[in-house]
């Protein structure tokens, strides 16, 4: 093959315009999604100094002409020394694996009952889910705060109901927050499960019935594992932005609520120390990495298929 | 027994859709609440659109919105397009596995970290390069369209993949440069989901809060970001009418979307 590759360099060289195909949308995701990641990885290293920008050079002729490299772990170790940040990541990570079951304990049943109804519904039962989408997150998330609050829906109603004397407190806490990412992520689980649901063959179910199966336990052996790809893409779809949410905790959350985005927007906008904002960037992104890598991989396959 | 559990499905189904929707509904109701409290009912008022439509801050902040998210869902078009086309048609280059994955991580790279990242490009590059000079509307476009055109270019991707390449062969037969056949033929069939990627680019950028908090600078303020901040201070019955407003745009633009899928399925 190597008179063929030859060819084919020679064709590439020959053909600039199949270069800019992908060199232009290579170039700018280099310079705009992967350079900026270095220069986190740079900032984390550095010390906070009074100034713009507000962090120390690496880098530094000092006096005597000599280049100095100062290279700061100070704020990687205040990471594993203060507990705020430990535990920020760990009620991310909680936080974020529960919603998910969450998320996929409701959307199962949904994407389920979509391919289930009859032809003529499902484009508008897929609409329904991907309408809540198109509106404003913010707002969404908003809305709950009039629900959830001292006075509001829910607390009303219990007590005109007579059900509690004292308003409940719902919002800022925890519970506020897993009801806000699964609401919020909820339409990210129920689509790939769908599409996962929707291409399955139907006629595997009455050969499971015919062998004696029962429809749960079809259900759980012929059904569940045929949408592992769907199971898996809308965790993942839910899973890793739900670590680093910051709004929903933000606004329903309390303020004994720890999580790593809410911890990176203090240490940056508050704070104004942006070598600890990015080194816990760097260490939410050594977090993701694998999951990221994970939905990547997946990705591949699937267009593959 | 075989009923039974398609009863259990469909009423889990329709408590999922009362989850969703519940909300979206209170909030619709309450916008046209004469009392100043959100959850009193005191008598149906239009006033607060009236409100809406007088508050300068909250207009001013959706033109700047608008304005970047038309520039960014044309851009990102123009760039996840070439991005789909160069992942799907070209099966080997070089660079061709670092395109994929910066393709696919910023669909669930959390944002604050695509926000922070940015900025700190930005000030990086003014530092050395004198540009860009400050932060404001355009440093806010180039991040929303860093990530948007990951969502342009998967949208392409399924679209190609699923395309009959016998079109494109037939053309390139008749002796069609490549770049003829994909504005003659590919351009055409993959023309509705170009739509249906500068819509969603549009989307995420009009609703962005945090990537726009990062990058942005003094004198540009985005819709969300006023829209939060005034969030933060209490619950306000403006932005229940804008909700309101938006909800029925989205659902005039789904109802239209879906009609014609509907009627593109059935022919």
């Amino acid at each position: 093959m190597p008179s063929l590759n030859k060819a084919s360099l020679w064709l590439r060289r020959q053909n600039p315009g199949r270069a800019s195909v992908f060199g232009i949308p290579l170039l700018w995701l280099l310079v705009f999604f992967g350079l900026p990641f270095l220069i986190i990885a740079r900032i984390s290293l550095s010390e906070v100094v009074i100034g713009l920008p507000p962090y120390s050079d690496l880098l530094s002729w000092s006096e005597e002409g000599v280049l100095q490299l100062r290279v700061s772990f100070a704020n990687f170790l205040l990471l594993f020394e203060d507990s705020l940040y430990f535990d920020a990541f760990t009620g991310s990570l909680c936080v974020a694996a529960v919603s998910t079951l969450l998320c996929l304990l409701l959307g199962y049943p949904m994407a389920l009952g979509i391919t289930r109804a009859p032809a003529h519904w499902r484009v508008p039962l897929l609409m329904l889910v991907i309408l809540p989408f198109w509106t404003s997150f913010l707002i969404r998330v908003y809305a709950w705060i009039g629900i959830l609050k001292g006075n509001g829906l829910i607390n009303n109603l219990l007590l005109w109901l007579g059900w509690i004397d004292q308003p409940l407190k719902l919002l800022h806490t925890d519970f506020a927050v897993y009801l806000g990412i699964v609401y919020a992520y909820l339409p990210f689980m129920v689509l790939p499960l769908y599409a996962t649901l929707s291409r399955m063959d139907h006629s595997l179910l009455e050969a499971a019935a015919d062998l004696g199966c029962r429809p749960l336990c079809a259900f759980w052996r012929v059904t569940v594992p045929l949408s592992m790809p769907g199971i898996v893409a809308g965790s993942l779809l839910v899973f890793v932005p739900a670590v680093g949410e910051f709004v929903i905790p933000d606004l329903l959350g309390g303020p004994d609520t720890l999580m790593i985005g809410k911890v990176l927007w203090t240490e940056f906008f508050n704070n104004r120390d942006w070598p600890v904002a990015a080194s816990v960037a760097v260490a939410l992104l050594a977090l993701l990495v694998l999951p990221v890598m994970l939905f990547e991989r997946f990705r591949e396959k699937e267009q593959e298929a | 027994m075989t009923v039974k559990r398609p009863n259990l499905v469909f009423s889990l189904m329709a408590f999922g859709y009362a989850f969703l929707y519940a909300p979206i509904v209170s909030l619709i109701v309450f916008s046209f609440n004469e009392s100043r409290l959100v959850t009193v009912w005191g008598g149906f008022s239009t006033k607060w659109y009236g409100a809406l439509l007088h508050n300068e801050q909250l207009l001013g902040a959706a033109w700047v919105s608008l304005r970047i998210a038309v520039m960014n869902a044309t851009l990102a078009v123009v760039l996840g397009t070439l991005a789909g086309v160069a992942l799907v048609r070209f099966q080997k280059f070089r660079g061709r596995s670092a395109l994929a994955l910066m393709v696919g991580a910023p669909l669930v790279m959390p944002d604050v970290i695509l926000g922070l990242a940015s900025l700190l490009l930005f000030v990086a590059m003014e530092q050395l390069l004198g540009w860009p000079q400050g932060r404001g509307m355009t440093t806010i476009t180039i991040a929303h369209i860093t990530f948007s055109l990951a969502y342009v270019a998967v949208i392409v991707q399924s679209r190609l993949v699923r395309l009959d390449p016998s079109l494109e062969e037939a053309a390139m037969d008749l002796g069609a440069r490549p770049w003829k056949v994909f504005f003659l033929i590919t351009l055409p069939l993959i023309a509705p989901a170009l739509a249906a990627g500068w819509l969603l680019a549009f989307t995420l950028s009009l609703d962005d809060l945090v990537i726009a908090s990062f990058t942005s600078g003094p004198g540009a303020s985005t819709l969300p970001m006023v829209v939060y901040s005034s969030v933060r201070l209490g619950v306000s019955p403006e932005i229940n009418a804008l909700a309101t407003i938006l909800v029925l745009l989205v659902t005039i633009g789904i109802v239209i979307a879906g009609w014609s899928m509907q009627k593109r399925a059935a022919t």
